[in-house]
């Protein structure tokens, strides 16, 4: 006898019900059954889906919400895969050469020319010790070639974020009505755990492809320079944008000449975010196959490897110090040329 | 001179809210703007506009904050668009312009000075300058030269490659005008143009704004709240409240006869011997009386006279313009033109 029982044989559905088959009782059922004991009011239970189907089994049962969600991805997946896998190959291809690249030119070019670039973009020396003793130490301690993955894996990833995510914070700052449609995504991508879009994505990809994880960090991090960008493109004085008008320029003018450049120092904001956010999903990636310091932390908790779990972490926050300070070196030098 | 009209505005009305058109009609019924905007929510910008703008003269148009006279500088080039109306730029019909030739219109016929200087900020001051050239695409080298002509003939030598704010605020301004002149365009509207800056610095602009009309004759429409900048500027003036015209006309016509009392209290705080030029005050008559103490110019404030005059009213001016005589001022009128309000309308003999 089930709580809702009187609800459908009020009703006069029992016959659409079908008949109650007590074959496959469960445990609490089985012992409320011995007892005999009826449920008083303070037990009433929530009529949710499971409770209203043990009074009438045409109900469904929870499990066959999550059950339909699956076996609905399950029957689009391979459309899905015919159109995502030739858009999304590139990653691949771009994942698995920056990888190569990163791991093939010896170390005495890399650290080289990686200290160039911090060079160019901060034109800091100070900066550059702290990047090189920084690498220097992480090769010292055989961490080389792992801290080198990562980097090659962020690096991809982060530009990929820019290259899409910029475009698409114009677009958003242009149309009010794409902006209202676009941030609850956004909201959505950043609330998700990261975990979550993990699964999917596992069901569409292979695990031995590289686009897997890449996919991954792009949607965790391409939010940040997508909402600043926007942000950036909206905040930019009204007055300015009123003269651009009143001398004619055209639009293009006006967004790579006014808009653009004067939301520069928020869109290199977004950056540097989208950066600290892919180093952080690159760790998590390293449960599907991404390779770089990610593996070692993961090694450190499934075998409970304390020192190589402390020795990795410590190795992606100083990752994330050279990476934040270069990024911020360069945003500080847009600012003081922008003004 | 030739009263050649450059800008006609016609009946232009500009209502903000949901729905305008419901609003107009009202409004053309009637309605005031307390009344529209508590019955219908909807804001009266501007009601029944109606100027006409000389060429290769200063139009000022005058009022308080919230009486539209920015909003109507914006109708002008259509960065806002009116309700109802025309706007008539050298015959052709602003308001009718595609993107195409409204875009030509700003490039070329129109430019403007904001208020807030709204330079660019990441651009040098010469790119600044040269901005409207470099807008319309031509040469890069040129368009530098022209805004370098521009900028020494503002004042503004050395600081080519500095950034918009590393100057000050009048200095900034000169750059703004410069880049209006660049432009090379016929019109100028100026949007407060000189109320951000301090005083000093704005009577330095006005005079650098007079120098420069001298010479250019370009059609200026000026905008502005300070009753004494605009009586300094104006050959035409245009004074607004709560979104329709009070009076308009020449100043010293407005000063001896304001149709409104919103205008009387206006005008009654100002310097009236320092304002009113003696060819307004003067009784034009081709003879010459008896007690004549000397010559004066028709265009010569009061004040100076009363300074020449050594404070004696019992004395008479001949009033010369260019070699002739063109009337006789009474020492006597002119103390009586000193008097503000309605009252003074009495002494006045206007050749209007």
């Amino acid at each position: 006898m089930a709580t809702y029982d009187f609800i459908f044989d009020g009703l006069g559905l029992r016959g659409w019900c079908g008949e109650k088959t007590n074959a496959t009782m469960s445990m609490e059922d089985l012992l409320k059954a011995r007892s005999g004991e009826t449920t008083s009011l303070w037990d009433t239970p929530f009529p949710s889906l499971d409770n209203l189907h043990d009074a009438c089994p045409a109900i469904a049962q929870t499990r066959g919400l999550t059950g339909g969600l699956e076996n609905g991805f399950l029957a689009v997946k391979d459309s899905l895969k015919v159109v995502l896998d030739p858009i999304t190959q590139p990653l691949s291809w771009f994942l698995n050469g920056a990888l190569s690249m990163f791991q093939t030119v010896p170390w005495w070019i890399m650290i080289p020319a990686l200290l160039a670039v911090v060079f160019v973009a901060s034109k800091s020396w100070r900066l550059v010790a702290l990047v090189a003793s920084f690498i220097l130490f992480l090769a010292f301690i055989d961490h080389y070639e792992h801290a080198m993955q990562t980097l090659a894996i962020i690096f991809v990833c982060s530009f990929i974020c820019v290259l899409l995510g910029v475009p698409i914070g114009i677009a958003m700052s242009r149309s009010d009505g794409l902006q209202r449609g676009i941030i609850p995504i956004l909201d959505m991508l950043q609330t998700l755990p990261p975990f979550v879009y993990l699964i999917p994505l596992i069901f569409l990809f292979s695990v031995t492809e590289p686009k897997l994880y890449g996919i991954a960090i792009i949607l965790y991090a391409i939010v940040p320079v997508i909402r600043l960008t926007n942000l950036g493109i909206r905040l930019v004085d009204k007055d300015v944008i009123e003269a651009a008008d009143a001398f004619g320029m055209t639009d293009r003018q006006k967004l790579y000449g006014v808009q653009v450049p004067l939301a520069l120092p928020n869109i290199m904001a977004g950056v540097n975010q989208t950066i600290m956010m892919s180093l952080a999903m690159v760790v998590i990636a390293s449960l599907v196959s991404a390779p770089g310091l990610g593996v070692l932390v993961l090694r450190g908790i499934r075998n409970l490897e304390l020192g190589v779990g402390l020795i990795s972490g410590l190795g992606i926050v100083l990752l994330a110090i050279i990476l934040d300070r270069v990024t911020k070196a360069a945003l500080a030098r847009v600012n003081t040329s922008g003004q | 001179m030739s009263e050649q009209v450059k800008i006609s505005i016609q009946h232009l009305y500009k209502i903000f809210g949901d729905n305008p058109e419901m609003a107009l009609e009202h409004v053309k019924a009637g309605m005031g703007k307390p009344e529209l905007m508590d019955e219908h929510g909807h804001v009266l910008g501007l009601q029944d506009i109606n100027v006409d703008i000389v060429s290769g003269k200063i139009t000022v148009i005058m009022g308080l904050s919230g009486s539209g006279k920015s909003t109507l500088i914006r109708h002008l080039n259509r960065l806002i668009e009116p309700t109802d109306g025309e706007v008539i730029v050298d015959g052709e019909d602003v308001l009718a312009y595609d993107e195409n030739n409204l875009r030509g219109l700003r490039r070329s016929k129109m430019s403007m000075v904001f208020q807030k200087f709204a330079l660019l900020p990441h651009r040098t001051v010469l790119e600044n300058a040269a901005t409207p050239l470099i807008v319309r695409g031509e040469d890069r080298e040129k368009a530098l030269e022209e805004g370098n002509k521009w900028l020494e003939r503002v004042g503004l030598q050395g600081s080519n490659n500095q950034h918009p704010h590393q100057l000050s605020g009048g200095m900034q301004q000169r750059v703004g005008i410069a880049r209006a002149l660049t432009s090379n365009s016929d019109i100028m509207l100026m949007d407060e143009a000189f109320s951000a800056l301090d005083p000093l610095i704005r009577t330095d602009m006005q005079d650098l704004l007079l120098e420069l009309q001298k010479e250019l004759h370009k059609t200026i429409v000026f905008i502005t709240h300070d009753l004494d900048e605009s009586l300094k500027l104006a050959d035409h003036l245009v004074i607004l409240k709560d979104g329709y015209i009070v009076q308009q006309g020449e100043p010293q016509e407005i000063l001896l006869h304001p149709n409104d009392p919103y205008i009387v209290d206006f005008i009654s705080d100002i310097n009236r011997a320092r304002v009113l030029r003696v060819r307004s005050v003067m009784d034009p008559t081709p003879s010459a009386p008896d007690n004549v103490a000397g010559e004066v110019d028709a265009d010569d404030n009061l004040e100076s006279l009363i300074a020449k005059s050594d404070g004696d009213t019992s004395i008479c001016y001949r009033v010369m313009s260019n070699g002739e005589q063109v009337g006789v001022m009474d020492m006597k009128d002119l103390v009586k033109a000193l008097v503000p309000t309605s009252a003074a309308e009495g002494g006045v003999r206007g050749n209007y």
